[in-house]
C-alpha cells in the first residue's frame, strides 16, 4: 500500500483558516427575514391594509352612524342609497351602512374565536398524534378522517341542529369543523420535523421530550399553522356567514352578513343594494385575509425564496 | 492503551421491514450485525466502511439515539443500554456526538448562544451570565468569535457550521464524542481546517472519539485504530500503521487498493471486486463477504466466521485467518 500517506500526526495541509469573515454582524432572525419578504409582497400588503380597515371600522362602529343597527322604520323601507342612508335601507327601513359596520364586529369575532378554538385543539391534538404515534396516533388520525369525511358545512349543520341555532353554537360548530384541518396539518409538520436531526442533536444532549417538542419541535411547525389561521379566518367567515343565510347562525335582529343576504334575497331584483353591500363585505374580508395567508405562506416557506 | 472508555458487545440493530396492508413485519435490515470493539481513554477510533454497512447507525446505537436491537454498551463499565431514561439523560453530558450534515443539525430557529447554551442549562451548568462567557469562550476556542454568538445560523458557511456543532459537543466536557462523518459535508479545503481543529481539541481536553468516515485519507489522518465494517459487520479491527501496512481481510486489502494514486506512473494491482453489495435486509450465509471474495472457500458459504484477534490487536473476521481451525495453510 505504498500509496497511502505515512501516519505521523503532521496538520493536515491545507488553507488555514480562510473562511470569508462577516465584516459585521446584523442579527437577522428567521422571523424577522419573513416580514421583509411579507413587506415587499403588494398583494399581502393589499390584504392587511383591508382587514386594518375593517378592524378599525369594527372597533368604532358607533361613531361611524347615528343610527342604531336594529331601529326599525317603515316610512324608509327600502329606500335606494341616499346622503341620509349611505347604503340604503333593507326591508325594515333599517340603515345598511350602519348594519354593515355593526356586522364587522361580529365576522371579526366569529373569525378570531373560531379559528382559535380550532388552532388550540388542533395543535394541541395534532402533536399528541405526531410526536406519540402508535396508537395514540391512529386513534386521533381516524377520528379527523372521519370528520374530514363529511362536506364540512353539513357537519357544521348537524353540530348546530344537535346544539340549537344560535350566533354562539354556529361559531362552536365552525370552531370544531376546522379542529382537524389544524390537526392534521400540526400532526404531518411534528413527524417531518421530529425526524431531523437537530431534533437528534437536542436528545443527544440529553433534553426532556416536553423540552424538545415546545422549544425545538413548535417554534420550527408554526410558519404553515400560521398560514393555515390566517386562510381559516377567511373560511370561519365565510362558513359563518353560510350558517346565518341558512337561518342556523346568528338570529334576528342581529346584524350578520350572512343572514342580512338571506333576509333580502326576495328584494334582489327590486332593492338589488340590501344583497350588494353585505355581499361585498363578506368578499373583502375573505379576500383580504386569504391575500394576508398567501404572502405569508410565501414570507415564511423558505423554498419559495429567490 | 489505557483501560477501556468503551466497550460494546455483540451490537445489533436490526430495522423492521413492513409490507402489507396491515403493515405487518415481513422481515428485517440488518443494519448492525454482532458488532463488538473497545474504544480506549484517549484513542481515537476510526470506523470506515462504504456507505450502508451500518458505520452511522454503529454510533447513533452507541449512544441510543438509535435503540439498540441486542447487545451491550459498557460505559465506565456501566451498561448504557439498561439505563431508564433520565439515567441515559444524565450520562449523555459524558457522550456526545457530531453530526454530519452541519446544515441539518442546528436548529434554524436558535441563534448560537441558544444553540451552544441549552446543553448547559439542561445539565444546570452556571448561571445565566457564566453560560454567556462558556459559550464565548467556547466559541473562540472552535476558533469563531465570541460576539458571533448573537447570529442565527444560517448566517454562517457550512465549515463554521461544524465549528458551531463540534462547540455544542464539546461544551459540557463530555469524556466521548461520536464523530459521524464530520467533515464529508464539508469541502476538501475546509475538511483539513476542521480535522486539524478536532486534533487540537484532542490534545487540550483529552478526548476520545470514535470517529466514523468513509474517507480513508480521512480517517487515516485521524485515527489510532481503525475498524473496517462490510454489510452491518466488522471483519478488521488493528491499529492504523498496521491496517495500512498488513492488511488481512481480503475486503480492507480491496478498499485499501482502492485510493488512488496521485501519481499516473505508478501502476499498481488493484483489487477490483465484483458484484454488488448484498441487501442487508437478506445477507448471505456464512461470511457476508463471501459473494464477493476472491479467496472465497466452501466454509465461507456456511460458517459465518469469529471476530478474534489473530495477532496482537489485529482483530480479523475471516476463516482465512482462523487461529485454530486446518486453513492455516491457505494463508498467503
Amino acid at each position: 500500500m505504498e500509496t497511502v500517506t505515512p501516519t505521523n500526526k503532521k496538520p493536515m495541509p491545507g488553507p488555514e483558516r480562510n473562511e470569508p469573515e462577516m465584516e459585521k454582524i446584523e442579527v437577522v432572525s428567521p422571523w424577522k427575514d419573513a416580514y421583509w419578504q411579507l413587506k415587499k409582497n403588494k398583494l399581502a400588503m393589499v390584504g392587511i391594509f383591508i382587514i386594518i380597515f375593517f378592524i378599525i371600522v369594527a372597533l368604532i362602529a358607533p361613531l361611524l352612524t347615528p343610527y342604531a343597527f336594529n331601529t326599525i322604520s317603515a316610512g324608509d323601507r327600502l329606500s335606494s342609497p341616499s346622503a341620509a342612508h349611505w347604503f340604503g335601507t333593507d326591508d325594515l327601513g333599517r340603515d345598511i351602512f350602519t348594519r354593515i359596520v355593526y356586522g364587522a364586529r361580529i365576522s371579526l369575532m366569529v373569525g378570531f374565536f373560531a379559528v382559535t378554538g380550532a388552532l388550540v385543539f388542533g395543535t394541541f391534538l395534532g402533536i399528541i398524534a405526531g410526536f406519540f404515534g402508535r396508537w395514540i396516533d391512529m386513534l386521533i388520525s381516524r377520528i379527523f378522517d372521519i370528520m374530514l369525511a363529511f362536506p364540512s358545512i353539513l357537519l357544521a349543520i348537524a353540530i348546530v341542529a344537535i346544539l340549537g341555532p344560535s350566533l354562539q353554537n354556529a361559531l362552536i360548530a365552525i370552531a370544531i369543523i376546522n379542529i382537524p384541518i389544524f390537526g392534521r396539518l400540526v400532526r404531518s409538520k411534528v413527524i417531518s420535523i421530529r425526524q431531523e436531526e437537530y431534533i437528534m442533536a437536542a436528545k443527544a444532549q440529553g433534553m426532556k421530550n416536553g423540552r424538545i417538542l415546545f422549544h425545538h419541535v413548535l417554534p420550527n411547525s408554526l410558519a404553515p399553522i400560521i398560514v393555515q389561521a390566517t386562510l381559516g379566518f377567511g373560511v370561519a367567515i365565510l362558513e359563518a356567514a353560510a350558517l346565518g343565510f341558512l337561518g342556523l347562525g346568528a338570529q334576528a335582529p342581529t346584524p350578520e352578513w350572512g343572514k342580512m343576504l338571506s333576509d333580502s334575497r326576495q328584494f334582489i331584483q327590486s332593492a338589488p343594494w340590501t344583497v350588494l353591500f353585505p355581499g361585498i363585505s363578506i368578499m373583502l374580508v375573505v379576500l383580504g385575509f386569504n391575500m394576508i395567508g398567501d404572502g405569508l405562506r410565501d414570507a415564511l416557506d423558505p423554498k419559495m425564496k429567490n | 492503551m489505557s483501560k477501556p472508555l468503551l466497550e460494546v458487545k455483540k451490537l445489533k440493530k436490526y430495522f423492521d421491514v413492513t409490507g402489507g396492508v396491515f403493515s405487518r413485519k415481513v422481515g428485517d435490515v440488518k443494519a448492525v450485525d454482532d458488532v463488538s470493539f473497545d474504544v480506549y481513554q484517549g484513542e481515537v477510533l476510526g470506523i470506515v466502511g462504504e456507505s450502508g454497512c451500518g458505520k452511522s447507525t454503529t454510533g447513533k446505537a452507541l449512544l441510543r439515539l438509535i435503540e439498540p436491537t441486542e447487545g451491550q454498551v459498557l460505559f465506565e463499565g456501566k451498561d448504557i443500554t439498561k439505563m431508564n431514561p433520565e439515567e441515559m439523560r444524565k450520562m449523555r453530558r459524558d457522550m456526545q456526538i457530531i453530526f454530519q450534515d452541519p446544515y441539518a443539525s442546528l436548529n434554524p430557529r436558535h441563534k448560537v448562544e441558544k444553540i451552544l447554551g441549552e446543553p448547559l442549562l439542561i445539565h444546570g451548568i452556571g448561571d445565566k451570565a457564566e453560560r454567556k462567557k462558556k459559550v464565548k469562550e467556547i466559541l473562540e476556542i472552535v476558533g469563531l468569535r465570541g460576539e458571533q454568538a448573537a447570529s442565527y445560523p444560517h448566517q454562517f458557511s457550512g465549515g463554521q457550521r461544524q465549528r458551531i456543532g463540534i462547540a455544542r459537543a464539546l461544551i459540557v466536557n463530555p469524556k466521548l464524542i461520536v464523530c459521524d462523518e464530520p467533515v464529508s459535508a464539508l469541502d476538501v479545503s475546509i475538511q483539513s481546517q476542521i480535522l486539524n481543529l478536532m486534533d487540537d481539541l484532542q490534545d487540550k481536553f483529552g478526548l476520545t472519539y470514535v470517529f466514523i468516515a468513509h474517507d480513508l485519507s480521512v480517517v487515516k489522518h485521524i485515527s489510532d485504530r481503525i475498524g473496517v465494517m462490510y454489510l452491518g459487520r466488522m471483519v478488521e479491527l488493528t491499529s492504523n500503521e498496521q491496517l495500512y501496512d498488513e492488511p488481512l481481510h481480503p475486503y480492507t486489502k480491496s478498499l485499501l487498493s482502492s485510493i488512488p494514486n496521485p501519481d499516473p506512473d505508478i501502476k499498481k494491482e488493484r483489487m477490483i471486486l465484483e458484484g454488488d453489495v448484498p441487501s442487508p435486509s437478506n445477507p448471505p450465509a456464512g461470511c457476508a463477504f463471501h459473494t464477493r471474495c476472491p479467496e472465497c472457500m466452501d466454509i465461507c458459504r456456511s460458517v459465518r466466521p469469529e471476530f478474534q484477534e489473530v495477532s496482537v490487536n489485529h482483530f480479523v473476521a475471516c476463516h482465512l485467518y482462523e487461529v485454530d481451525g486446518d486453513n492455516s495453510d491457505q494463508e498467503q
